[in-house]
């Protein structure tokens, strides 16, 4: 079976779930003002979500669903730090499917609650462990054989749906005059599917990395200490860099200040690392904003 | 006297290994401080130069936010527990 763009629309004509997806592509004027490249933000926070896990947790429902793993009845199992959660939960909710989310405990309220709003059970694990140890802990429950365990950092699905729909939407928004893509890397789908779609159309793929371990860029993995996701690969970039987190509070400040963008951190750091390559190259540079600021309320960023 | 101090996996490399530690109670800046003092370079990772915690990493002694008790002035009794837990993990519920 062979997911494509157009099967999985079929399958979710007239839901909520119509809406995932062809997000708004916007020009960073002020952030952007004075530097050689034109700099355009791919806001995936107007997913019905909040963010641009949508896309990976809706391909991964419908290939579950496709491949007959996941029947009537059957509980989805994946281990999340937040967003794939709550795409999870949304979709199958809509889908009519029960759902099992584990993730580290003192994930922010506003997820937790989201998650459980959505009626998905959360399975929390010891927050010192990070997302590696909810890995761990949704593999142990995997083995026990009562779940669907769709496994976003291996699961060809997640890349899939950005190599089919993420990739073409920048292609088309930027009538074919992309020269860069800019995206950090967590489970690295976006990357790699992006990167599947455009790179061969000659635009340069950026991936960006926190610089540490303790970090606060939320959804991103600092490789060298973390468990490495079975969909990544270096070699889909052209070019590696890594981000500071204060440097990506104070730009995920100025999106919210000087371009109305309410962003996550992550935002913030995707940014600053594009406005570093649009110092040097005209493009257009297409940075990915994951999600936006209201999930993180309850953190000290924004007292 | 002594506290214990539990770090976040991903801090292994950067403590030896060691993700549980024991340092002299005091303030938590004197406790991060005593742990500096063996893994250099774990200070400015807590707390940032004007010595507050940083805004991503949230610290808990026993259940309390430290945030909610002074901060880095905030007191370690003897025997406490101390979690230091990068906040992209981490809010406040």
């Amino acid at each position: 079976m062979t997911l494509t763009a157009a099967l999985v629309r079929e399958r979710v004509r007239g839901t909520i779930l119509e809406r995932i997806g062809d997000t708004p592509l916007v020009p960073l004027r002020r952030i952007g003002s004075g530097l050689r490249g034109e700099l355009w933000a791919k806001v995936e926070s107007t997913n019905p979500g909040g963010s641009v896990k949508d896309r990976a947790g809706l391909w991964m429902v419908i290939a579950a669903e496709e491949q007959g793993r996941l029947r009537q009845g059957a509980v989805l199992l994946d281990a999340t730090s937040g967003n794939t959660g709550v795409a999870l939960a949304m979709v199958c909710a809509v889908r009519g499917h029960r759902a099992r989310l584990v993730m580290p405990d003192k994930v922010s309220l506003e997820r937790k609650r989201i998650i459980r709003a959505f009626g998905a059970e959360v399975v929390l694990t010891d927050p010192l462990e990070g997302t590696d140890g909810a890995i761990r802990e949704a593999r142990r429950l995997a083995a026990s054989g009562d779940h669907v365990y769709v496994d976003q950092y291996s699961n060809p699905a997640n890349p899939l749906a950005h190599e089919l729909t993420t990739g073409p939407e920048i292609w088309s928004q930027t009538q074919a005059r992309v020269t860069h893509f800019v995206a950090g890397v967590g489970t690295s789908g976006t990357i790699v599917g992006v990167s599947a779609a455009l790179r061969p159309r000659g635009v340069r793929i950026v991936a960006v990395q926190p610089d540490d371990a303790l970090h606060g860029i939320e959804g991103w993995k600092h490789m060298p200490t973390a468990l490495r996701p079975a969909i990544w690969d270096e070699r889909v970039a052209d070019q590696h860099r890594v981000m500071a987190t204060d440097e990506a509070i104070a730009m995920t400040k100025r999106l919210a200040r000087e371009e109305g963008l309410f962003s996550g951190v992550s935002g913030g750091a995707a940014v600053a690392a594009a406005v570093a390559i649009a110092k040097e190259q005209p493009g257009p540079i297409v940075v990915l904003i994951a999600d936006g600021g209201e999930r993180y309320l309850s953190t000290p960023l924004w007292e | 006297m002594a506290v214990t101090v539990r770090l976040p996996g991903a801090l292994r490399e950067a403590t030896g290994g060691k993700t549980k530690l024991q340092a002299s109670a005091g303030t938590l800046a004197e406790v991060i401080s005593d742990i500096d003092r063996r893994h250099p370079g774990f200070r400015s990772r807590v707390l940032d130069e004007s010595g507050a915690i940083r805004t991503y990493v949230n610290v808990y002694i026993g259940d309390d936010d430290a945030r909610a008790h002074g901060g880095a002035g905030a007191a370690v009794p003897d025997g406490s527990e101390i979690m230091v837990i990068p906040a992209m993990a981490g809010g406040s519920g």
